[in-house]
């Protein structure tokens, strides 16, 4: 069983404007997989489907065989047990670095202060930002910020991740770091699906890459198929503008 | 020019101007600026809110207070609430309000009114994505909120809230009409025995310009020291 799996989803925004058209497909445990697509296409709304951030019309999800829809499904207890990143890190600007480490796990897993601070001071040194703890997330660069958000979600010890164009809100110098920490991450076993048009990344680390236009799955393939001569013109397209530099 | 005036009458009357009446004021400003701000913010999430009833009828009562003077509903409050209670409680007499809980009663629901609206403000000005990061980390809506959400429309809007109370500051006096002594009362009293009116109406108005004055000065001190670092 697919520690993640998405049948057949379909969203509309409206009775008009469909943004995602049928989509299938499926994460396996330890797997990663990257979503890349031109603008528009759907994949942050779909990765955003999976924790149920975002309500679809048809098809179902699975996370870990518990299905979304279900109306007797616990979300909250869902979500605490995937980890999310977003584009604009969305760090909780009044609490400190430690208490935005902290809150969930003592508010939804109901760890104590101690434990949840050591948890968190483990992973802040994990991302190279133990010195900076005690501060506001407005006092750190947007790579440190996003690095904190890897670490937030890390806390909650999900058992898979999903990463929203976590480093196009940044400046190319502070895309390294993030990724580094992504990589090694990836390189642990950690189930993780990627929405990032970093294809170095995709290259390193990943195992499958799904191609996405205008809400449809066009391509679903392993890494090195994918890289090696997409199918599809649209892919071909994509990949020749993204990597023409 | 001064002549004709005896500035001694304020002198003399100090105490109870201040111990009896600018108590009566700054106690009723405090607690209805608070129960205001509860009772509104919890008007502005009903309003916020996806239950469309509870929005109906938060913007019902909303656009109702803002919809009347202050002084009528003074009024319809300090003969009413009796009524009220009577029937709530069945007794057989009107029920007797002191002249505190029916002012407190009145400007808390009238304030909550506009501090719903401020505070329906501040809720709006948090990036959505706040509420995303904190339903993805398992929180709950009542957690999102009262962890996330509040704490920073409040900060946000702490200047504009505190500038409302001075405004509920200066309306408190408005309890003239119900003979109680709060701070203009009690100058009027003093004015009305002695004659003096004129001493003591502009005494009273040179308190709430000086106290009004300083406090929005504080407010603005206070802005940039509680503002968040993004």
């Amino acid at each position: 069983m697919p520690m993640i799996d998405i049948q057949a989803v379909s969203k509309w925004y409206g009775p008009q404007f469909q943004v995602l058209k049928d989509c299938t497909t499926a994460v396996e445990k330890g797997e990663v997989v990257v979503v890349c697509g031109p603008s528009g296409s759907g994949k942050s709304t779909l990765i955003k489907c999976v924790n149920a951030l975002e309500p679809f019309q048809s098809g179902a999800i699975h996370v870990d065989g518990i299905n979304l829809q279900d109306p007797s499904t616990n979300l909250p207890k869902l979500r605490a047990r995937i980890g999310m990143v977003f584009q604009h890190f969305e760090l909780f600007p009044h609490l400190k670095i430690t208490e935005n480490l902290c809150l969930a796990q003592e508010k939804v897993l109901g760890r104590s202060r101690d434990e949840a601070m050591t948890k968190a001071m483990a992973l802040l040194e994990r991302v190279g930002l133990k010195d900076h703890s005690h501060k506001f997330p407005g006092q750190l660069s947007g790579g440190q910020q996003q690095r904190v958000a890897i670490a937030r979600a890390l806390a909650m010890d999900p058992i898979a991740m999903l990463f929203d164009e976590p480093t196009s809100a940044l400046d190319p110098e502070m895309i390294t770091e993030v990724l580094d920490v992504m990589v090694e991450l990836a390189r642990e076993g950690m189930t993780m699906m990627v929405v990032t048009h970093e294809m170095g990344f995709a290259r390193k680390v990943a195992h499958r890459v799904i191609f996405m236009d205008k809400g449809e799955i066009i391509e679903d393939r392993p890494k090195e198929e994918f890289f090696g001569t997409p199918r599809s013109e649209r892919a071909q397209v994509f990949l020749s503008k993204i990597l023409a530099h | 020019m001064f002549s004709g005036f005896d500035f001694d009458v304020i002198w003399r009357s100090l105490p109870y101007l201040f111990w009896d009446g600018m108590s009566f004021t700054l106690m009723l400003t405090a607690l209805s600026a608070l129960g205001g701000l509860v009772l509104g913010t919890l008007l502005a999430l009903m309003r916020l809110s996806n239950m469309r009833v509870l929005g109906a009828i938060a913007t019902g009562y909303v656009n109702l207070m803002r919809s009347l003077p202050l002084v009528l509903v003074i009024f319809w409050f300090y003969f009413l609430v009796p009524y009220l209670g009577q029937m709530i409680t069945g007794s057989e007499r009107p029920l007797v309000v002191g002249a505190f809980s029916s002012a407190l009663i009145t400007f808390t629901l009238f304030e909550a009114a506009y501090f719903s609206e401020i505070m329906r403000a501040g809720i709006q000005s948090i990036p959505k994505g706040q509420v995303s990061a904190g339903y993805a980390l398992g929180l709950t809506y009542r957690q999102v909120t009262g962890y996330i959400v509040l704490p920073q429309a409040l900060r946000n809007m702490l200047p504009v809230i505190l500038t409302q109370t001075i405004v509920l500051f200066q309306d408190t006096s408005l309890v003239y009409v119900l003979s109680i002594t709060d701070f203009l009362g009690a100058a009027s009293k003093v004015a009305q025995r002695d004659g003096r009116l004129i001493e003591m109406y502009l005494f009273a108005a040179l308190v709430y310009f000086l106290i009004s004055f300083a406090a929005s000065r504080l407010v603005r001190a206070l802005q940039a020291k509680t503002a968040i670092i993004r």
